[in-house]
């Protein structure tokens, strides 16, 4: 009977199939994505459903993928190096010797989606929204290098014209940041800095209102694609703008985000002919892949470094030789080729590699006899008299869990100490790690811009994502001070080296690898490009059969 | 009867305003809020945040403007979605969850109550055993596994139906009506079996069979009426259960229903969809038991209206 009763099953699915005009005759002919690629059409899996697509509001990946095909910033991405800015809106731009004062020119002929011009008081407009004191950007630190946006920000000034940022003209933009900053252009691909169209803003809601609905009701954008259609947890549409000024390079005619959240049922889609694009690959599937589908897979290098940190207000942290004694003694090369076997790279050092001209040291790295010494020095010989209750505490996850357990192990092993591993919900785990409340604990970072400055300044004392307790002076002063200041490029990243230099030694973190991104892509798309901070402009791709 | 659903409505309003008070502390509680994400944001920043939704104020004040909000129809604003309105998620949401929930509803009752009935008849052979065993794997089996399971089976391997989406013509709706159907399926044809079991061995299908009634006769007249109360009785809180979506079966198809928002919300600290998603299963679940009160009175003449 159950066997009946399958049969039964699968005889009315075969049925239904047969009614479908779509399936049975054309599925071994025509999938979803051969039909697409017939109407210029790129289906791509986005993970989570997008919180929103305004680019003021939102943090996020998939939320990004889908802004920077909707609206364009001063400075665009380069189809395959991030290092090299390319022209967006500002079609050329100066700078004073120094890099901390800039100016503009933008493109006459950068229109709204709407047909309107986009001018330089749209910029304008657009930053003094992302630092109002009543909007609560949650991006807003990224503008705080604008001249005099902090005392903005903070309400101590009400008037946003003191704020280093005017149009002189409709098309010259000038900006004056608070000292020299040569990585400035890269900075400005990130959305925290792109324009929003200010009529339709106001039209809908005010500059200030975080629940503007204009980006569902009017959404009006200057990128290369407009908004077609977007059915929230189903699909987000877009479509080649007829009025973006570089439209001729634009071959795709439209892009479909799915947003995808189950690795699984992604891969399953793709596999089935539904995607040309994935935006992972399920952890246990990349070996598969990789022996019989080489083409399909791709894994590309990220600026982004998985880490552990130390809280070093807590005993025995807050001896740096025990910070060391368990960094030296995780043998990272082991955790990637049995654990994550997802091409990522040994962490060496805390900023991952790929920012021209800057090569910090490599000292983080695998020595369980330098690591037993120091160990032994700072009063544990061979783990004995290590304290109890010391944790590595990450947000719930397998993956987390499998390094978690092997870092316990290489720990017990190496060092005879005696570690546990507790895994906490997203929120709650965050909520620990901002309040300090762990010992070591999981984490995670992903360079906004190309230099080095996206991942040290953090480390500086009370900085809102230091979380360890750790501070060091002379760290402080080269990255507040001496960075800051310093024009040449050059010495400037000298010195970001040596900070970088103190950082490993202290070692209030533990470096652990550089991510990649590892993903399924249709061979038939092109111009797909691996990119350090996984941006893949839109304008440049298309089918190629 | 009249007197009787105005009486369960009344004694609705007190459950609810529990449920919306205990949510409402319990959900503040919880470690971790609505807006910490892993990279910290300016304290201005979250000041302004906070003041945009409300929530710098006493919590005691915002317990008394969300529920005034609430008594004028106003579920809040979503927190996780800036510019969505926690009315507009769930109402959006709630069309396709019915469809699937009465989808699978159907397809439950199509396969587990014949399969209920052919195993009570045969009670002791192999045509109770076989179905029975198939009904127990059913409901052991999660939707988590038989999902990946026909989505395989019917997308990649055999290509005749599509794996994501709900939108669309028929074949959309197979695999995942079958996939969450399957388990109340089963658990149908359990309920059936032991409630026409138990019917089956009453006085008055004795005498029915004494006086040489037909088998169809007995069964379709006299016993089934009475066996598919527990299967009533079973509905609501099914019903209730299937409508309010199902998270596990809308994420492997990427459906889009209020299952997700109700798990996610409470993920992401959503504090408003959490209280609205809440608020909605329970008003739906009270309704479907005041409903199915009503057919049980129906069904079985023993029963009353009390």
């Amino acid at each position: 009977m159950p066997q009946c009763r399958f049969l039964l099953l699968i005889s009315i699915l075969a049925a239904f199939s047969a009614c479908s005009p779509k399936s049975s005759d054309t599925a071994s002919k025509m999938t979803v994505a051969d039909q697409a690629i017939k109407e210029g059409i790129l289906i791509r899996g986005n993970g989570a459903e997008p919180q929103g697509i305004d680019p003021h509001v939102v943090t996020g990946v998939p939320e990004n993928r889908i802004i920077s095909s909707l609206i364009e910033g001063l400075i665009a991405y380069h189809p395959s190096d991030d290092n090299i800015p390319e022209p967006g809106v500002a079609e050329s731009w100066e700078h004073n010797e120094d890099y901390s004062k800039w100016v503009f020119n933008l493109r006459k002929d950068a229109l709204w989606s709407n047909g309107d011009p986009v001018i330089a008081d749209h910029f304008v407009y657009s930053w003094n929204r992302m630092l109002h004191p009543e909007f609560g950007a949650k991006y807003s630190d990224m503008l705080l290098i604008v001249k005099g946006a902090k005392e903005y920000l903070s309400g101590e000034t009400a008037d946003f014209s003191a704020v280093g940022v005017k149009a002189t003209d409709p098309h010259t933009l000038e900006v004056e940041l608070v000292g020299p900053t040569p990585f400035y252009l890269s900075m400005l691909k990130h959305y925290s800095w792109y324009p929003v169209h200010p009529p339709t803003v106001e039209e809908f809601g005010g500059m200030t209102a975080l629940s503007n609905p204009w980006t569902r009701e009017g959404y009006v954008g200057n990128g290369p694609f407009i908004l077609e259609e977007w059915i929230p947890s189903s699909v987000l549409k877009v479509k080649k703008s007829p009025t973006y000024w570089d439209r001729d390079r634009v071959k795709l005619n439209g892009i479909h985000f799915l947003p995808i959240e189950s690795e699984t049922t992604e891969d399953r889609a793709f596999t089935a002919g539904e995607l040309h694009v994935t935006s992972i690959v399920p952890s246990d599937r990349i070996l598969k892949y990789l022996e019989e589908k080489p083409d399909k897979i791709h894994i590309d290098p990220l600026l982004t470094v998985y880490f552990y940190r130390f809280n070093v207000e807590k005993p025995p942290f807050d001896d740096v030789r025990v910070r060391q004694a368990l960094s030296l003694s995780i043998d990272r090369t082991s955790i990637i080729e049995r654990i994550t076997q997802g091409g990522e790279t040994e962490a060496t050092a805390f900023t991952p590699p790929g920012i021209s001209g800057y090569f910090p040291p490599a000292l983080s790295g695998y020595d369980p006899d330098k690591a037993r010494a120091l160990l032994a020095e700072a009063g544990f010989p061979g783990g004995e008299g290590f304290p109890k209750g010391v944790e590595v505490l990450f947000n719930t996850n397998e993956s987390h869990k499998a390094i978690a357990e092997a870092a316990q192990a290489m720990w017990a092993t190496e060092l005879g100490i005696q570690v546990g591993i507790l895994n906490q919900e997203w929120k709650v785990y965050i909520n620990s790690q901002q309040t300090l409340a762990y010992t070591i604990s999981r984490s995670g970072w992903q360079g906004d811009y190309m230099d080095p400055y996206t991942f040290l300044s953090m480390w500086t004392t009370g900085n809102g994502n230091n979380n360890t307790g750790w501070s060091n002076d002379e760290y402080d002063e080269l990255i507040l001070e001496q960075a800051v200041s310093e024009t040449d490029t050059a010495k400037r990243l000298k010195i970001l080296e040596k900070a970088e230099t103190i950082l490993l030694q202290e070692a209030p973190v533990a470096p652990i690898y550089w991510y990649t991104r590892k993903y399924l892509l249709d061979p038939r798309l092109k111009e797909y490009n691996p990119k350090l901070l996984d941006n893949r402009p839109y304008k440049y791709m298309y089918f190629e059969e | 009867m009249l007197r009787f659903i105005l009486s369960r409505v009344l004694q609705a309003i007190p459950v609810l305003f529990i449920i919306v008070t205990l949510t409402f502390f319990m959900v503040r509680l919880a470690p971790g809020g609505p807006f910490d994400q892993e990279r910290a944001m300016s304290a201005a920043s979250k000041e302004a945040i906070n003041r945009q939704y409300g929530l710098d104020k006493p919590l005691l004040s915002q317990y008394t403007a969300y529920l005034s909000d609430l008594l004028k129809g106003d579920m809040g604003p979503s927190l996780s979605s800036p510019g969505r309105q926690v009315n507009e998620i769930i109402f959006s949401k709630l069309p396709n969850s019915i469809q699937l929930g009465l989808f699978s509803l159907a397809f439950a009752l199509i396969v587990g109550i014949p399969a209920g009935m052919l195993a009570s008849l045969k009670q002791n052979s192999w045509l109770d055993y076989i179905p029975m065993t198939g009904a127990m794997v059913g409901i052991c089996l999660p939707t988590f596994v038989i999902g990946p399971i026909l989505s395989t089976v019917f997308g990649p391997w055999l290509g005749w139906l599509p794996v994501i989406g709900w939108s669309g013509g028929i074949e959309f709706k197979v695999l995942p009506t079958a996939t969450l159907g399957l388990a109340y399926a089963a658990y149908v044809a359990r309920l059936t079996r032991g409630g026409m079991l138990e019917i089956l061995g009453q006085d008055f299908i004795r005498t029915a069979w004494a006086k040489g009634a037909s088998t169809f006769s007995v069964v379709f007249k006299h016993a089934l009426r009475g066996g598919l109360i527990p299967v009533v009785s079973f509905l609501g809180p099914a019903l209730a259960g299937l409508i309010s979506g199902s998270f596990v079966v809308e994420t492997i198809f990427v459906i889009p229903g209020l299952g997700q928002e109700f798990v996610n919300s409470a993920l992401n600290r959503d504090y408003f969809l959490v209280l609205g998603t809440v608020l909605f299963y329970a008003a739906l679940i009270i309704v479907m038991n005041i409903l199915v009160d009503i057919a049980v009175v129906w069904l079985n003449p023993r029963s009353k209206f009390e």
